[in-house]
């Protein structure tokens, strides 16, 4: 194949194959496997025919039309499938019930939904959305999740045999449970990009490109749906998050913390559509928790320095986030605003509560020993900071904390002699 | 597709029950069951006696060996199932929900093998 014929596949591939392969799978029934099998053969066509009969004018439309055969054709030759053959004759148009949803493209719709559907475990929507959505190989999926190739191969084909078994429908939700579905979407790209966001060890480079991949996804839902504030909220909170990145980090690979960062390394293009997209979110009728988490980080995007963030409106966007969503995790956060907000001591006396949710948490044990340092209380603060280490999921994390604890130690012998 | 519906509750906590829920509760099973008989999507169902009634059989090595009690020991027991015709998971859940004991205990849907 010459090169130009096999490059413009391949660009083809990487922008369009979601789209392909999410109109295939309706064509097919609902049926992952046969349509990734078609779009596959239809591959292998292209790669002998483009060189011969020349490029197609519209070559994701070659390939889907390439591919329908193949995958109607294979149908024919399968006795189980010719029944639903039959029976997608009937069906071939909308089905009922979303034609409210015109004129959107139902079918990468339809994909994401599925791909989350709640009658699969997280895992599996996790390691199907990423498969099928985003397009990344399964050994990239692995490598993302610390699991072996062949445990992730096979998490993907049980997915798509309970998708095919059991009988998941392709389709865009009803607006009845349109709520529910979309929560169990956003909570996979929303899984997806911490994962890559906190990624840890020698994975960094593949697990980071979670976040893009959530992104995207993010990117296509808004799209896709554009009246669901929601989609929109997380969209920001991701890019918001995402635009740290460069300064997150410092030459080491350790950890530097908001206040530290370089703020001219924030990505402001990013900023920019964050802080744009939190707007429009913020005109919708409801106010989810992803729009309380988007608001706390636009307030740290719009500070130029750290001395100018807004600490009092973070500890009540906290506040307001504490009531839709009532973790200790968010209760954390919260008292680590306050204590930013109205100092130290306000900060330790609300950590009171939380110690028995939280006493496994290292970052609970990091707040506590910042408020004792604050606080000079420093024999207290070198024991939490011990804690904090101990718990310490990942390196950049650890050696920050063992810095901190180091300047706690010096602090402390002057004090001693 | 075809799917059953299987209902398990806690045994204790419905013998529990005070008269009124537990009428309540009978004359929503009878709304239920004719609602699906009615839109066509009920196969078959039935109330289960409770599981000390049950036996369990085996054959090993030829011999029949059979104990009392159900299959294994849970928090919820099987006590009844609905086997319905859904056209998808999706409307077999839904039919599911609908279920009185679902607001109790846990329905198990399991579609039915299809030979084809």
């Amino acid at each position: 194949m010459s090169t130009s014929a096999y490059e413009l596949l391949q660009v083809v591939l990487k922008a369009e194959r979601a789209r392909i392969l999410s109109s295939l799978i309706r064509t097919c029934g609902g049926d992952f496997d046969l349509a990734e099998e078609a779009l596959h053969d239809a591959v292998v066509a292209a790669t002998t025919q483009w060189p011969r009969a020349g490029i197609p004018d519209a070559p994701d439309a070659w390939l889907i039309q390439t591919a329908r055969h193949k995958a109607i054709d294979s149908m024919r030759r399968d006795q189980r499938a010719r029944v639903k053959l039959s029976e997608l004759g009937h069906t071939a148009d909308l089905p009922r019930g979303e034609e409210e949803w015109t004129p959107i493209p139902y079918d990468m719709l339809r994909l994401i939904f599925t791909c989350c559907h709640p009658a699969l475990n997280q895992e599996a929507q996790l390691a199907l959305t990423l498969r099928t959505v985003a397009g990344l190989p399964t050994i990239e999926i692995a490598r993302a999740f610390l699991v072996s190739e062949q445990t992730m191969a096979q998490r993907l084909v049980r997915a798509k045999r309970k998708i095919r078994e059991a009988g998941i429908p392709y389709r865009v939700p009803e607006r009845s449970e349109m709520p529910t579905r979309l929560e169990a979407v956003l909570l996979v790209l929303y899984l997806l990009f911490n994962e890559g966001y906190s990624a840890s060890s020698g994975e960094r480079v593949v697990r980071r490109e979670l976040c893009a991949h959530a992104i995207h996804i993010a990117r296509v839902l808004s799209e896709l749906m554009p009246e669901a504030a929601e989609v929109r909220a997380l969209l920001a909170l991701m890019l918001l998050q995402d635009s740290r990145r460069s300064a997150r980090s410092d030459a080491r690979g350790d950890l530097v913390l908001l206040r530290d960062q370089d703020r001219t390394l924030w990505n402001r293009a990013q900023i920019e559509e964050g802080l744009r997209l939190c707007k429009e979110a913020g005109q919708g009728p409801s106010g989810g928790a992803y729009r309380m988490q988007a608001a706390i980080a636009a307030e740290h995007a719009r500070a130029a320095e750290a001395k100018d963030t807004n600490w009092n409106q973070i500890a009540r966007l906290y506040e307001a986030l504490l009531q839709t969503r009532p973790t200790p995790v968010v209760a954390l956060n919260h008292a680590v605003a306050v204590s930013m907000a109205y100092g130290a001591e306000e900060g330790l006396r609300m950590l009171g509560p939380l110690v028995d949710d939280l006493d496994r948490y290292g970052p609970f044990h990091a707040a506590r020993a910042d408020f004792y340092r604050t606080l000079g209380r420093l024999e207290e603060a070198e024991h939490a900071y011990r804690r904090a280490i101990e718990l310490a999921t990942n390196d950049p994390e650890r050696r920050f904390l063992e810095g901190r604890l180091r300047e706690v130690q010096g602090m402390a012998i002057p004090r001693a002699k | 597709m075809n799917y059953l519906l299987l209902i398990y509750e806690d045994e204790k906590a419905l013998h529990a029950r005070d008269e009124k829920t537990r009428n309540q509760v009978f004359q929503e099973y009878g709304a239920f069951t004719a609602s699906v008989r009615a839109s066509g999507q009920f196969v078959a169902g039935d109330a289960l006696q409770p599981t000390s009634t049950a036996t369990s059989v085996r054959v090993r090595d030829g011999k029949t060996i059979t104990t009392d009690g159900p299959f294994a020991e849970t928090k919820e027991q099987l006590g009844g199932f609905y086997l319905v015709s859904a056209k998808d998971l999706d409307e077999a859940i839904s039919l599911a929900a609908r279920i009185p004991s679902a607001r109790f205990g846990t329905i198990e849907v399991r579609p039915i093998w299809n030979y084809e």
